[in-house]
């Protein structure tokens, strides 16, 4: 089950390990991506702390961790080709994945409904 | 057009230089571990086919010699020619900048001191400072320069814990960006629906940590804010100080001192209100006065002049921010607009500034039934209007933009400022005429009308330029930044 | 005379249209206030004849007939005229930052090739259009290094220009950082590598060092850099462009980030400006460089074409989170550089190289062999030297200015124990009989 934050990030988590990325709503928001900036491998964030970026042609975006962990995996992917985040934002264009992550921030996520609710969809 | 690297042949070249009239130095003079392996790459071409190459490529820009560039907020005027000619004068180019750092050295240089000696005076009058530096070597570098001194002086005064500059949400991102680089936090005020500063907003944002707002005067809706004054004496009442981002000067010049409005600082862009070519993006400069409180805290070096009559550089003020700049800022910039301060006068200027906005004026009144305002307000030296109305048909002010350049226009300023949607920010300055204007005109309601009937047709534009729309995204994905 | 187009009736009409009766109610009606000041201290406007006649007045008090030996990062170099003419071209000099790229194509294609230009001369494979001048390009390098490796520290060679750490100072004393410098005695000409490498630590974000550096020494940093870059610290050089035409380039001895004062490639002294900083680095680091860059592009027609690119890094997409607050940077300049390369050529720029090396060595022995005079270390040079005079340097230049000799530069100024030493450059500008005259003057200077 996917939750989601203000900032337009989603997290799922299985087996202990989170995964993250822009939701689809931001990724249209932005328009065609050119770039995704990537945390390092072993860094660790605070829910709440800027973790990487997204940038178009006319936009750039901060990404936030939407829990507090610790980036055990990225999504090479993205680095070559960033359209792949315009075309599944939420399935294959995940962004990167934590470990050791602090599941009790999950109260302060929304639901998905919550979340389309929230950007009047 | 073919790049440079791809013309001429090997072994040709367009300079030939003296023959060498001293001993060659022997190979062992540098070590080959030393040396390059092979020759840089550079171009093997005559005189005859740089110049052919490089003025082709000048004609395919457009530029305000050839073309009405009404881009907004960027103030593209005439650039007179007597400027290039003056600063281009041997005893101006040909001097050293570390000469008048040797000893007596200043003597040697007391034309170019006086010049820029004058160019200050005359500037801190406009502008109704106590004081001006020429250093900063463009407008966003005058930011930087005026916002560090904000940080010195509250420093000096062991006010330190002012961390925050307060920047309205129409702002240019210099601004914020050139906050942080000052090492202050930035944060946004809102603007009301007159488009000016919301003062309850602004109240509510003051405090013991604010260091200081950056206020561009006129707005960057090309509107003089009701309520500066006020703004101004709130900042100060809370401790702050206040900096006016002088883009829009032109609009006032001559008639109104951002110095006697209570601002504490402000910079210039030269090439704005003082008709320094823009070169395609610089050189410029930005030249920034400040008020009597500000002085001691000038960058280095400032130009003094003695009771005989002579100038000099002087670099003991211990409470300086330093070194802005190598020299004395971006000297043959800033002579040009020493010779257009001397040309305009007290009079000109005057005249300068309400020309700009009745240019803007009637523009906006013949462009009014046609475009979309935000705000209904009579507009200083440029007005903004919006595509919104086009955009439900699907012409966005990028396509408009791009139907103006196959008629022979540069486009407006688009999609700024961010507060406004389909931005088009249109400024004629004082050196276009009634005719080009009307003329400009004409194409904006001829486009305007085309929406109606056949949106595609503008949509398809530009046709008949060297190029069409580029890909950005596949240029920004996999940048292609050089030839190798 | 303040260039404006429209007549009395034309402002009349346009009045008439906006429903206004005069200029003072249209400031009313916008809101502006009343006229605050009388400008009194303001002159009369002049014509063009009288401003002509002036500011040639002015051009006419400045001393231009000294035989320069200067330099320090700024050149005395010959500019071909065909530059001049270029540049004067009104489509690249009446022309804004070329947002709109249909319409600025010229601006666009010439960025690239400077870009390409300058790649090709440091050794690197990415540029910027450019910076404000290499002192804030030096510190634009520190700051992205800082940014790359999210960390505070930097280390400065000995030998960085003191012009260059004077401007780093300025604009890094707001930034949350710890700089430390490399001294080494008053009587070396050289960086000290090993102890930039012993000060780099795993807390470093750069090394920043200078090649050729202040005192003209030409030092191979290839084994200290590739050390450096252990601990993940970037390598940063600024450095001369019209050296590198004979010197091996920063690109082949590792460094991440080039950037240097573009002044002698094309642009006169001016008085301290305008100049060009440039910076380059490679692909890996493009999207934390700061500044305008063009990339090349296709049309939809498939056209070949040049545009801006990678803007998200820039103050105004990206705001307080920008890169540099840098817009405007100094483009006509960058143009300058290209144009001067591009004259000189292949062959012509290693001409100018070798003909400076040559007379620097020339100058070099017939200075030394004045009594009491001597260089300053040995490292290998390029154009540049320190010598150490048997009296105040500062008190022998002003004597020499005297002769019509700008002697170099004392570095007093900069480093007080340095008082009786002077660092000379030589161009190929100078001639045979310059430097004969220039010795002889300066050993009565120092002996009768």
């Amino acid at each position: 089950m996917k939750y989601y934050a203000e900032t337009h990030e989603w997290v799922e988590i299985v087996d202990g390990i989170a995964t993250v990325g822009i939701t689809e709503f931001a990724a249209e928001e932005l328009g065609d991506l050119t770039y995704v900036e990537m945390p390092a491998i072993g860094a660790v964030f605070e829910a709440g702390a800027v973790f990487g970026s997204v940038e178009s042609v006319k936009a750039a975006s901060d990404i936030y961790a939407p829990l507090a962990g610790k980036v055990c995996e990225i999504n090479d992917a993205l680095e070559t080709n960033p359209e792949v985040l315009n075309e599944a934002a939420e399935g294959e264009g995940w962004i990167c994945r934590f470990s050791d992550v602090d599941q009790s921030g999950l109260s302060k996520l929304m639901s998905r409904e919550d979340y389309l609710k929230s950007i009047g969809k | 057009m073919e790049l440079i690297f791809k013309l001429g042949a090997p072994g040709r070249r367009g300079v030939t230089l003296p023959k060498c009239d001293v001993p060659r130095h022997s190979d062992n003079d540098l070590p080959a571990t030393l040396r390059r392996s092979a020759p840089a790459g550079l171009p093997e071409v005559s005189e005859l086919e740089a110049v052919r190459h490089f003025t082709l490529l000048s004609r395919q820009n457009m530029g305000v010699d050839t073309h009405f560039y009404p881009l907004g907020s960027c103030t593209m005027k005439y650039n007179p020619k007597i400027n290039e000619r003056l600063s281009a004068l041997p005893g101006f180019t040909d001097q050293h900048p570390l000469l008048p750092q040797l000893p007596e050295g200043g003597a040697l240089c007391q034309g170019s001191l006086e010049a820029l000696y004058e160019t200050e005076r005359l500037l801190s009058d406009l502008m109704g400072f106590a004081a001006t530096t020429l250093q900063p070597m463009a407008g966003a570098n005058g930011e930087l320069t005026a916002i560090t001194m904000f940080a010195a002086y509250h420093k000096s005064r062991g006010d330190e814990r002012r961390r925050i500059m307060l920047v309205p949400d129409a702002a240019h991102g210099t601004n914020p960006a050139s906050a942080a680089m000052a090492g202050f936090e930035s944060r946004d005020i809102p603007s009301n629906p007159e488009g000016d500063v919301d003062l309850e907003g602004l109240q509510a944002m003051l405090g013991p940590e604010v260091a200081g707002i950056m206020l561009t005067c006129p707005n960057t809706l090309g509107f003089f804010d009701h309520n500066v004054v006020k703004v101004i004496e709130m900042v100060h009442q809370a401790g702050a100080l206040a900096y006016c981002d002088g883009a829009n000067f032109n609009a006032i010049v001559g008639r109104v001192r951002p110095g006697d409005l209570g601002f504490d600082a402000m910079h210039v862009n030269v090439h704005k209100t003082f008709s320094t070519p823009h070169g395609g993006g610089g050189p410029g400069a930005g030249p920034v006065g400040v008020c009597e409180r500000l002085v001691p805290f000038l960058p280095k070096s400032r130009i003094v002049k003695d009771a005989d009559g002579t100038y000099r550089l002087e670099y003991n003020y211990p409470q300086s921010i330093g070194y802005i700049a190598p020299f004395y800022g971006n000297f043959s910039v800033l002579l040009r607009t020493y010779v257009y301060l001397l040309m305009c006068g007290r009079e000109g200027f005057r005249r300068i500034s309400e020309n700009a906005v009745l240019n803007a004026n009637y523009l906006r009144e013949r462009l009014a039934p046609y475009y979309e305002q935000k705000y209904q307000r009579s507009c200083m030296h440029e007005c903004v209007l919006s595509a919104s109305r086009q955009s439900a048909k699907g012409v966005r002010a990028l396509d408009i933009a791009k139907a103006l350049l196959d008629v022979g226009f540069h486009a407006p300023t688009i999609y700024f400022p961010l507060i406004v949607p389909e931005a088009m920010m249109i400024e004629p300055t004082e050196t276009e005429s009634k005719a080009t204007i009307d003329a400009f005109c004409e194409v904006m309601i001829a486009i305007a009308k085309a929406v109606e009937t056949d949106p595609d047709s503008v949509k398809r534009s530009p046709q008949t330029m060297p190029i069409g729309r580029m890909d950005e995204v596949a240029a920004a994905r996999n940048p292609v930044l050089a030839s190798l | 005379m303040p260039f404006i187009a429209n007549t009395e009736a034309e402002r009349q009409e346009m009045l008439a249209a906006i429903g206004c009766s005069d200029l003072e109610q249209l400031w009313e009606k916008a809101a502006a206030p009343k006229p605050t000041s009388d400008f009194a201290t303001l002159p009369e406007g002049r014509s063009e004849l009288e401003v002509a006649r002036h500011l040639t007045h002015l051009a006419g008090k400045n001393a231009t007939d000294l035989v320069c030996f200067l330099g320090m990062g700024y050149y005395d170099h010959f500019i071909p005229a065909a530059v001049g003419e270029i540049i004067g071209r009104p489509g690249f000099y009446t022309a804004y930052t070329p947002y709109q790229a249909e319409a600025s194509q010229g601006t666009l294609q010439a960025i690239f090739e400077w870009q390409s230009a300058i790649c090709r001369l440091t050794g690197m494979s990415v540029a910027n259009a450019s910076m404000y001048d290499g002192g804030t390009a030096v510190f634009e390098a520190m700051a992205m290094a800082m940014r790359v490796t999210r960390r505070r520290h930097v280390v400065v060679a000995a030998g960085l220009s003191p012009i260059f750490r004077n401007i780093l100072k300025c604009y890094s004393d707001s930034q949350d950082c710890e700089i430390t410098d490399i001294v080494l005695g008053d009587d070396d000409d050289r960086s000290g590598q090993e102890k930039v490498l012993a000060a780099v630590t795993d807390k470093t974000a750069c090394a920043i060092v200078q090649y050729p550096n202040a005192f003209g020494a030409v030092e191979d940093w290839t084994k200290t850099i590739a050390a450096v870059k252990e601990a993940g610290t970037l390598a940063v050089c600024a450095t001369y462009p019209t050296a590198l035409a004979v010197l091996k380039t920063p690109g082949d001895m590792g460094f991440d980030i080039v950037v240097g004062e573009g002044q002698p490639l094309g642009m006169p002294l001016s008085f301290g400006g305008p100049y060009l900083g440039f910076m380059c680095t490679d692909m890996k680091l493009m999207r934390r460089m700061p500044g305008r860059i063009v990339g090349q592009a296709q049309d939809s027609s498939g056209r070949t074409g040049y545009v801006l690119t990678m803007q998200a890094r820039e103050q105004h997409i990206r705001r307080s989170g920008a890169m540099s607050n840098i817009c405007s940077n100094e483009n006509l300049c960058a143009l300058t550089a290209l144009v001067y390369m591009t004259l000189l050529g292949r062959q012509g720029l290693v001409e100018v190289a070798e003909l400076c090396m040559d007379k620097a060595r020339y100058a070099l022995a017939k200075l030394t062999s004045i009594k009491g005079v001597r260089r300053i270390g040995s490292q290998p040079f390029f154009n540049e030297f320190v010598l150490e005079l048997p009296k105040d340097a500062d008190e022998v230049a002003g004597r020499l200015v005297e002769k019509g000799y700008a002697a170099g530069f004392p570095l007093g100024r900069y480093y007080p124990a340095r008082k009786n030493q002077i660092l000379v450059s030589v161009t190929e500008k100078r001639t045979q009989e310059e430097i004969n005259g220039f010795a002889n003057a300066m050993e009565a200077v120092l002996w009768s």
